[in-house]
């Protein structure tokens, strides 16, 4: 796809599937792009409003869990004049190949964008074996 | 058959038409009413960036989620009632990465917002943070509600 193209506008996706939510509010899909490397799978998540304070990730039997509240960013004395999208949590689970170094992943968060860098086990990392002839 | 309605015509029955539209407008009026307001939007524009406006006594704040955009990337211009936004957001490709999934859209943006009053062009503020753009825009005097007392 082109970088030229233009943006279509396109409502959050709801979470269907889940457990309901004992707070109130929408939880939302965040769009992802994962790509995998020689030594590390990347995620990256779209998840506007969302502060480091109000981002979790959580890694247990190879279940990734991200969530995320998004900042309420209107002041209390604000009425709506246009409503075009609503802010809530976003909330999305990934299962993963056993490979993943839980010690060495990292996050980061830049304009909105999580970065989530799980770096893969020694011992899954591909290894060239010679093999020699007799 | 065709005739019924009219039977009794003239003698009432355009009044009881009237008196049914009328009745059937107020039930209207009143199944609209139970619709609830917040939580209740239409992307009417359909147009990228989805954007909130709210107004304040003195301002009118509108916002976008722009996740991936540098905040130098947006251009916001304001003519006259006519809020502009533009731009383009950039994905880079990863060299040498095989792609699981790939779900995040790149590709160029521009919406205009036609604002409900004037505003006072000398003090607009924009603000980016976590990917989210506020645009402050306040209300020229002209625009703002003023109380009026009665005197006697």
């Amino acid at each position: 796809m082109s970088a030229k193209d233009s943006l279509v506008a396109k409502e959050k996706q709801e979470v269907s599937a889940q457990a309901e939510q004992t707070k109130p509010g929408r939880v939302f899909t965040p769009e992802v792009d994962i790509y995998e490397k020689e030594h590390e799978i990347v995620l990256l998540a779209d998840m506007p409003g969302v502060s480091a304070e109000g981002l979790s990730i959580h890694l247990e039997d190879s279940v990734l869990t991200i969530t995320g509240d998004a900042e309420h960013p209107e002041n209390p004395g604000e009425t709506a004049v246009l409503r075009e999208y609503d802010t809530g949590r976003f909330y999305r689970q990934f299962t993963l190949a056993d490979t993943i170094d839980q010690a060495r992943i990292q996050a980061r968060l830049k304009n909105g964008v999580m970065i989530l860098t799980l770096p893969k086990m020694e011992k899954a990392q591909p290894r060239k074996i010679a093999v020699t002839a007799e | 058959m065709f005739a019924k309605p009219f039977a009794n015509w003239p003698w009432g029955g355009w009044r009881v038409t009237f008196e049914e539209a009328d009745r059937l407008r107020r039930q209207m009026d009143q199944v609209m009413r139970g619709v609830p307001r917040e939580g209740f939007f239409t992307p009417a524009a359909g147009v990228f960036p989805l954007s909130n406006m709210t107004e304040d006594k003195d301002h009118y704040y509108v916002r976008a989620e722009l996740p991936g955009i540098e905040p130098s990337a947006v251009e916001i211009s304001v003519t006259g009632k006519t809020l502009s936004l533009s731009g383009e957001r950039k994905i880079p490709t990863e060299e040498g990465g095989s792609y699981h999934r790939r779900e995040r859209r790149a590709g160029t943006f521009s919406r205009t917002i036609t604002l409900p009053t004037e505003i006072d062009f000398q003090k607009i503020l924009a603000k980016a943070k976590n990917g989210v753009l506020t645009i402050t825009l306040p209300k020229s005097e002209a625009a703002k509600p003023r109380q009026i007392s009665i005197t006697e």
